[in-house]
């Protein structure tokens, strides 16, 4: 560690030579002292402009207007790490699963949807925005159960910060829109597993009075953890947790995972999500 | 006799200045999203000797009810944090900076020394070099928590994309414990570091600003060398 080409150039002939008398000595240290103040001038000079420019960003940042909740700087960037997470997103790529016997009651978080005015008994399901027919169609609890039963053991983790392992039994929403195909956007007919680029890019779900509802990308909607849930470690669902019907979605964060479904709706347009609409990433993603 | 040294590369006076704003927002931000599931403390058993962090300091703060907000401005900081990190550690590899940085066979029995030099238990002068042993520790370490809070942050943010790095750190819960202690390690740096450069004095801090330091040459060997 030579301290010799580090050294500033400001030094005179003199001073290099190391002959320096009481008086040279002198004037070179005024000679540093002035070179000194003339770097450091230039260098606090820059520092203030650079806080002055950090802080006029911050300031332009937190002044600008709300894009559901957020400024909408802040609102686009969410949306520019949505397109990178799509990208990188791979449907094979599975959350982790866990040994049956680590799941465990999750804390039943939010109840926005479950009014009391609700008779579980006549619940149906209704299908909207499918390849044959404006109609609706309507489904009932036999018909889900009649798609393949599967079971999986995933780390539920809520937005918050919380996670906990949990048991799931359900039908696969991927083999219920096999069954029950979405429109394409070309209006051909639709081709599930050859050209799942032209079905309706989202899919909305929503409580049965409308007041809970979220939306997903087709990506998550077919990814095969994604379920229906009718149980819950090993039980049927209970009214907290949003009986009849759930949606257990471990690629997502727990806001998605919406209780007491009572319509899926494919769609073109991105559907609404209760908590984007309250400064929250709609795409919220795993 | 006087005279100016170069002390500090002006890239490396940018990364630093850059980081710590950004740094400040990462914690601001991180703790809105924290207070959401304020879990950790100090303790043993259902002694709790700390809670992280007290109602009072959430109150000055101002931290409640704002996770959302939170995890926006954290969702844009990151990447801030990541590519002036990035930056950093390229710049040092490729300048040969690191080699004032790494620490060596040396390094600890040095720290040690200077940790009892600046608690007044050795009077041994400390090395004249641009970064002690006690620096080369902290200064690296630091890069080593940055990378961690880096990993274990794509770990948490992105789980099953990422569900390696999650499984590499221990799982989705204790990723985000690292993710948290790293974070008050950061605090507790940030309050030696200040404490030294309070010490070191005027001479040193503005090192890091205009990149120069002032020595004083006394011996004339030194000064001809």
């Amino acid at each position: 560690m030579s301290d010799r080409t580090d050294e500033v150039q400001h030094k005179t002939e003199k001073e290099r030579a190391g002959a320096s008398t009481g008086s040279d000595a002198e004037s070179e240290d005024a000679e540093v002292n002035s070179s000194l103040r003339r770097m450091s001038r230039r260098s606090f000079l820059w520092a203030g402009a650079a806080l002055a420019a950090g802080y006029s960003g911050w300031r332009w940042l937190v002044t600008r207007g709300d894009a559901a909740g957020i400024p909408w700087p802040l609102r686009r960037t969410l949306e520019f790490n949505e397109k990178i997470s799509r990208g990188l997103f791979s449907k094979g790529r599975l959350a982790a699963t866990f040994p049956v016997s680590s799941a465990e009651e999750p804390r039943p978080n939010g109840d926005i949807g479950l009014g009391e005015d609700f008779d579980a008994t006549g619940w149906q399901l209704s299908v909207e925005g499918l390849a044959d027919g404006a109609q609706p169609l309507i489904l009932t609890m036999a018909d889900i159960k009649a798609l393949p039963r599967v079971e999986m053991t995933t780390e539920l983790k809520c937005i918050e910060g919380w996670s906990q392992v949990v048991h799931w039994t359900g039908a696969r929403l991927a083999d219920l829109m096999a069954k029950y195909p979405p429109a394409t956007r070309s209006g051909n007919p639709p081709s599930m597993k050859e050209k799942p680029d032209e079905l309706l890019p989202y899919v909305a779900l929503a409580t049965p009075d409308g007041e809970y509802y979220v939306g997903l990308e087709m990506e998550s909607a077919l990814h095969p953890q994604t379920l229906l849930c009718y149980d819950m470690n090993g039980r049927p669902l209970t009214t907290e947790h949003g009986a009849p019907l759930r949606l257990a979605i471990p690629v997502k964060y727990g806001i998605k995972h919406i209780k007491r479904i009572g319509t899926i709706r494919y769609s073109a347009l991105r559907p609404p999500d209760y908590w984007a609409e309250q400064g929250y990433d709609w795409y919220a993603g795993h | 006799m006087k005279r100016l040294q170069k002390k500090h590369p002006l890239a490396i006076r940018w990364f630093h200045w850059i980081n710590f704003p950004v740094l400040i927002i990462m914690i601001w931000s991180g703790l809105l999203i924290y207070w959401a599931n304020d879990v950790y403390r100090i303790g043993y058993g259902e002694k709790t000797l700390f809670k992280f962090f007290p109602d009072p300091f959430y109150a000055k703060l101002n931290i409640g009810q704002r996770l959302a907000e939170g995890m926006a401005w954290h969702f844009l900081f990151m990447w801030f944090f990541a590519i002036n990190g990035l930056l950093y550690v390229l710049y040092t590899a490729i300048s040969g900076e690191w080699r004032f940085l790494l620490p060596n066979r040396n390094t600890l029995r040095e720290a040690v020394q200077v940790v009892l030099h600046d608690l007044r238990l050795s009077r041994k002068p400390l090395p004249r070099r641009k970064f002690n042993g006690a620096q080369q520790i902290a200064y690296s370490s630091i890069i080593v928590m940055g990378a961690g809070s880096l990993a274990t942050g794509l770990a948490i943010y992105r789980p099953v994309q990422f569900g390696w790095l999650a499984a590499l750190m221990g799982g989705y819960p204790m990723a985000r414990f690292i993710h948290f202690w790293l974070t008050i390690g950061y605090c507790g740096f940030f309050v030696i570091h200040i404490a030294q450069v309070i010490r070191a004095g005027w001479n040193n801090f503005r090192a890091m600003i205009t990149g120069y330091e002032v020595v004083q040459d006394s011996a004339a060997g030194e000064t001809g060398k």
